[in-house]
């Protein structure tokens, strides 16, 4: 995926926890040092205007990244960096990066007035001269995400889940945003409200030019949303790629068995290969490839050597056993037979 | 505070969950009328004092230990009779109660200023700071409040020459009932602050780079200010309380400018010769201010509780 211009490169960014126990503890008990791989060696590049997408179960390191990514937490190795961008307004320069988080109430602060909230960035940051023109931008935004500008003098409790989606919209919006991690942006949010939201998300990024990471599990949002997916099992990218590509044929065996949870309208009755087992702790995660354990194509090799990304056509997998079979390439597997 | 507000907003304020739970309990109004009466008598005490008890041109040796007007050898203008110097007891409590008062709110307002701080600074930085101040919190709370307030004061009154002992008599005793009230809002910031500022409009904050200060103050503080008010306005009356007791023990108040418990400890040398009314009158008026507080203070910590609807 190497585009000319990328806005965002992530380069073998890590994130590692310290989670031993208390110093003390350790010298009585003769613990070891625990440490915690949130994010182990992951790399990749979004391209300015794209829908970049996170997908994995709970607990594999997607909301770490997200932190890494708006610079709530800096990477213990490796780089996370933004390319120079040309703005509407004639200004180069890096992209301002805002989040939209998962829980509309608790991302707004209950005390303060929707106008605050939203005026809150375009303060600090100083991007309007007067009061005046703040309040003037405050009921632009509210306008364009769909809110109306007497809202400003609201409090958050007085909104639904949905409309706070909104405002929490307007706030990243404020700061002249180039960048939006959302990071599960409607699963706090009603089946008919997500759709709202995603299609304000849509809109947007064609209006103003937004570059999406999205975080997600709700495999339907992100196919609706994604130009290119990546696949996160325990702190690693198992596959990335093109969103479509990876979508009408997923290689590596976690994906496939995600993909798989996906309801089918079409064929509600199908065979379905559940995921089972759980996600082992990434404190201690097992040797070789950390998904052999619960992989129904595991060999022996799986639990010796971890596998690298290598790249294949539109997209990256690390998997051994493709790896080892010659022309994996053309086995792509159809989505409703699972292999055994 | 609400009557510089526009009256839209008393109005409002009227009509609100709060104000309704109000109306609805009797000892919170009733206790908030008490509590009224006795802080505007306490400072409208140069007009309304039958005399004042600390100008020697007022006062007549003569008039000494007259019992209340109600009992025998009881005279006209002094209600609740006179003490061993002529004074007219009724003034003396009016006089007492403003001092009283005052010391409480200022040491409240003290404690509360110190404890947020700690607690916010704890809460939000977390790590080596959290536990150096925790630690001292806890240091602070294992000593008995009172033997700490007498040590801090005797320490005070120390250090400050004597020409200066009477008039910041007052102070010392603030600081001293400060310097161990402050855990308790420590705490309760602390806890809350933990949980807050792991909230999304923190990180929303942190991420446009608003400085830790700015954020403890304008997004953290609003959120924890309910339990502190509570906790305030029941240590309000504790901290008279202790007032009285520092007073009483001598190490408070100076006979100068008595507050209520310095006029029980001198009533109370006159108790076994029979002039009770130096005794029972201040402390049924100290009495009946800490439990007007107290009721108070249990309404609002109900009101407050969502839970509780």
């Amino acid at each position: 995926m190497a585009e000319a211009n990328p806005i965002l490169i992530v380069e073998n960014a890590s994130c590692r926890f310290d989670v031993s126990g208390p110093w003390l503890q350790r010298i009585a008990t003769g613990a070891p040092r625990r440490e915690l791989k949130a994010v182990n060696q992951v790399s990749f590049s979004v391209p300015r205007g794209a829908t970049f997408s996170i997908v994995g179960e709970s607990g594999c390191g997607k909301t770490t990244l997200a932190r890494m990514i708006v610079g709530l937490q800096p990477p213990t190795a490796g780089s996370v960096r933004f390319g120079e961008i040309r703005r509407a307004d004639g200004t180069v320069g890096p992209p301002r990066v805002q989040m939209i988080f998962q829980d509309p109430y608790a991302s707004l602060n209950p005390r303060w007035r929707v106008g605050d909230i939203v005026a809150e960035p375009i303060r600090e940051l100083k991007l309007r001269a007067t009061e005046a023109e703040t309040a003037a931008r405050v009921a632009e935004l509210l306008v364009t995400v769909g809110l109306s500008a007497a809202d400003a003098d609201r409090y958050p409790h007085a909104f639904s889940g949905g409309q706070r989606q909104r405002i929490s919209i307007a706030r990243a919006l404020a700061t002249e945003a180039d960048v939006l991690v959302c990071d599960e942006p409607t699963s706090a949010l009603d089946v008919s409200v997500q759709a709202q939201i995603l299609n304000l998300m849509v809109r947007l990024q064609k209006k103003l030019d937004l570059t999406y990471i999205l975080i997600s599990h709700n495999l339907s949002v992100v196919r609706h949303m994604s130009d290119q997916l990546a696949i996160m099992y325990l702190g690693r990218i198992v596959e990335i790629g093109d969103a479509d590509t990876i979508f009408n044929g997923p290689l590596h065996p976690y994906t496939r068995l995600l993909l798989d949870t996906i309801p089918d309208v079409e064929s509600p009755n199908r065979a379905r290969a559940p995921l089972s087992g759980e996600v082992p702790s990434p404190i201690n995660p097992p040797p070789g490839c950390a998904f052999h354990p619960r992989c129904p194509m595991a060999e022996a090799a799986c639990s010796r050597t971890v596998p690298e990304l290598m790249p294949r056509p539109r997209r990256s997998v690390a998997c051994l056993v493709l790896e080892n079979s010659e022309g994996a390439a053309d086995a792509q597997i159809s989505r409703s037979t699972p292999s055994a | 505070m609400a009557a510089e507000a526009n009256p839209g907003r008393l109005a409002r304020a009227f009509d609100s969950d709060i104000g309704w739970s109000f109306r609805r309990t009797p000892a919170a109004w009733i206790s908030a009328l008490v509590l009224a009466l006795i802080v505007a008598a306490s400072f409208a005490a140069p007009l309304i004092a039958p005399q004042n008890p600390y100008d020697l041109r007022q006062v007549f040796i003569d008039k000494a230990e007259l019992p209340p007007l109600w009992s025998a050898g009881g005279e006209a203008p002094f209600v609740l009779g006179t003490d061993p110097q002529g004074r007219d007891v009724l003034s003396t409590i009016l006089y007492g109660t403003r001092v009283s008062l005052v010391i409480g709110l200022a040491s409240v307002l003290l404690s509360m200023a110190i404890g947020v701080t700690i607690g916010l600074i704890a809460g939000y930085r977390g790590g080596w700071i959290d536990n150096l101040l925790m630690r001292l919190a806890d240091t602070v709370l294992s000593i008995p409040t009172l033997l700490m307030a007498i040590l801090v004061s005797a320490i005070f009154r120390e250090m400050l020459p004597p020409a200066f002992r009477e008039p910041f008599a007052a102070a010392v005793i603030v600081l001293s009932i400060s310097l161990t009230n402050w855990v308790q809002y420590a705490r309760t910031v602390r806890a809350l602050t933990m949980v807050e500022r792991k909230k999304e409009y923190v990180l929303a904050a942190r991420i446009i780079k608003v400085s830790p200060l700015r954020i403890m103050r304008r997004h953290i503080l609003p959120n924890t200010m309910t339990p502190v008010l509570v906790a305030a306005t029941l240590n309000l009356g504790l901290a008279i309380l202790s007032e009285a007791t520092l007073s009483f023990l001598g190490v408070g108040m100076p006979i100068t400018q008595p507050s209520l418990g310095t006029l029980i400890r001198i009533g109370n040398q006159y108790l076994f010769s029979g002039s009770w009314w130096l005794v029972v009158f201040p402390a049924a008026q100290l009495g009946l201010i800490v439990l007007s507080v107290n009721l108070l203070g249990d309404w609002l910590r109900d009101a407050l509780n969502p839970k509780l609807h």
